[in-house]
């Protein structure tokens, strides 16, 4: 454990030493903060449309028509930062040589793959923490649901976290920074998008590429719907991840 | 005491070091030498955990390499060819990142820290960031990470390359004072520092061991005469046709304008010879024994001379 936190430690200071973490995590802000203010504006349009009529002005509801859509924004902006965040995990290691240092110390493969996971983790925490911001007006004006929110943003973590854990893979995979982003971005889209190709399959192809894809999930949670089968996806593929990368590290000694 | 026995490693196809055995003492300094992609590299990178051998087996300080890795890689230090630095860390936060990873316990770590930096000689630079001091404190700071944890083994690759002669001194002076608590393999291209700093050479070439010893037994054994280099002021010539001339001596052949004498081994014409030069007024300048020095050495090996 003590090992792990050795790793983490330096790699969130590399984080917050450099620019990296400054710049992803205020355009993370910005781009958040201007989806909240139209999904907030529209809504506040709507809510004054509707004032005249009492039967649909009971239906308006700001966790669905604010938080849902807010969630599926963010989940976007993560799917296209956390790449970058992640690319030199390992690239960066391999090029400049440091990964001798690592991997000649007394520590394990794995303490040094978790050690850097967590980290990344870290700054997704961070990340999504400054967002809390956004619901002390929502509450202040309106009265918000709240389980709704937390399994949105539980599941805006696991999908992270499942980002994060194929971008530690890609970026073992090569000393190219640009590649190990690209890589990783690509196989994130594919696993997104992978539930439109379900409208054209039959059968049993339906139900697995529903599955596979990361939408179908993620949808369930900002609306409030916590299953286990969402969360046992989520982790299986941060699992899959950091094995695939374990697998990698391996392999490079006999190679 | 470092031992490696039968080891190889393929890349593929590529036979990188080829069943290679030699044995270093314990707190002996011993240099690796060898043509450029003979295996130095990949031998050391096997020694210190980094790749897995093919074939073979490699102790240090009587732990296997492959089968206790984090035994071995607690007791030994390395300095890779690239030094492996963070360049936006500062040196003393680099160095306290290095005692965690390498399991100082905290009580330990800040005078393992203190002591590292005084035998560096990085006082100077502590707060400074990596990517902002020189080539030679770089250099330094790999040095002072390589045994940070006061390991009983110490492997440099090419730990003096890059550097200014000053500098070269005093990397060679450091590696020299550690000996006797450190068993130390340096694997470098310049022959004179091996020479300077170490008790003995193994001398490999295409991944393949050509001779490895203690540096006398290995001049000893490839001398096979015994002789005199001289340069004189005038008249090289007619000086050696004297020379030729004198009952015994086998060989007198002139290199630019150094004389070598050479007569077989148990006989001695020293004061035979000096006492021709001064009798014919031929100006001595210089005179020393016939001794195969390192170069002579190294080429001979490595062109395929007797293997030990």
């Amino acid at each position: 454990m003590k090992n792990i936190l050795a790793i983490t430690k330096k790699e969130i200071k590399t984080y917050f030493t450099s620019p990296i973490a400054y710049v992803a995590i205020t355009v993370f802000l910005v781009l958040v903060g201007f989806f909240f203010y139209s999904l907030i504006w529209l809504f506040n349009s709507q809510s004054l449309q509707m004032a005249r009529n009492p039967y649909y002005y009971q239906q308006l509801n700001i966790n669905q028509m604010v938080y849902s859509p807010l969630f599926h924004n963010i989940s976007i902006i993560l799917l296209l930062m956390l790449p970058l965040l992640t690319m030199r995990l390992f690239s960066e290691e391999k090029k400049t040589g440091t990964d001798e240092l690592l991997y000649t110390s007394p520590i394990s493969v794995n303490q040094i793959i978790l050690g850097k996971y967590f980290a990344s983790l870290t700054v997704l925490a961070v990340m999504l923490l400054f967002t809390g911001i956004l619901s002390v007006f929502t509450f202040s004006y309106g009265n918000p649901e709240l389980a709704p929110i937390l399994s949105g943003y539980l599941g805006l973590f696991l999908m992270g976290a499942a980002f994060i854990a194929v971008g530690l893979f890609f970026s073992s995979l090569t000393e190219n920074q640009i590649v190990s982003a690209v890589l990783t971005f690509g196989t994130l889209l594919l696993f997104w998008i992978l539930n439109w190709a379900s409208y054209s399959a039959g059968g049993m192809w339906r139900d697995v590429l529903n599955y596979l894809s990361f939408f179908q999930h993620f949808d369930d949670m900002t609306r409030g719907i916590l299953d286990t089968t969402d969360i046992v996806y989520y982790l299986s593929f941060v699992f899959l991840g950091l094995f695939l990368t374990h697998s990698v590290i391996q392999s490079r000694r006999w190679r | 005491m470092i031992e490696v026995i039968n080891l190889t490693k393929k890349y593929g196809d590529l036979v990188a070091v080829n069943d290679l055995s030699f044995k270093v003492e314990k707190g002996t300094i011993w240099g690796l030498l060898g043509p450029n992609a003979a295996g130095k590299t990949t031998t050391m990178r096997i020694l210190t955990g980094y790749l897995a051998a093919t074939d073979g087996k490699a102790t240090v300080s009587g732990y296997d390499v492959f089968e206790q890795p984090n035994k071995a890689k607690k007791i030994t230090g390395y300095l890779p060819e690239n030094v492996p630095l963070y360049p936006e860390m500062t040196v003393l936060s680099y160095l306290d990142f290095v005692c965690e990873i390498k399991q100082i316990p905290g009580s330990k770590r800040k005078e393992a820290l203190e002591k590292a930096i005084e035998i560096s000689g990085l006082k100077t630079v502590r707060g400074r960031l990596i990517k902002n001091i020189s080539r030679g404190f770089k250099q330094r700071v790999g040095v002072a990470q390589a045994l940070i944890h006061e390991p009983q083994i110490l492997i440099l690759d090419e730990p003096t390359i890059g550097l200014d002669p000053a500098q070269i001194i005093e990397i060679r002076q450091l590696i020299k004072s550690l000996k006797g608590e450190h068993t130390i393999m340096l694997s470098t291209h310049i022959l004179a520092e091996v020479t300077q700093t170490c008790d003995g050479v193994v001398i490999i070439n295409e991944g393949q061991l050509m001779a490895s010893g203690s540096l006398e037994d290995l001049t000893a054994s490839f001398i096979e005469k015994d002789g005199v280099v001289i340069r004189i002021r005038s008249e090289t010539e007619k000086a050696m046709t004297l020379f030729k001339e004198i009952p015994g001596v086998e060989n007198v052949t002139r290199r630019d304008d150094e004389i070598n004498i050479e007569w077989s081994q148990g006989k001695d014409f020293k004061d035979e010879i000096t006492r021709l030069i001064v009798e014919k007024g031929l100006g001595l300048i210089e005179m020393k024994p016939l001794a195969m020095n390192i170069e002579d050495l190294y080429l001979k090996v490595i062109s395929g001379g007797v293997k030990q």
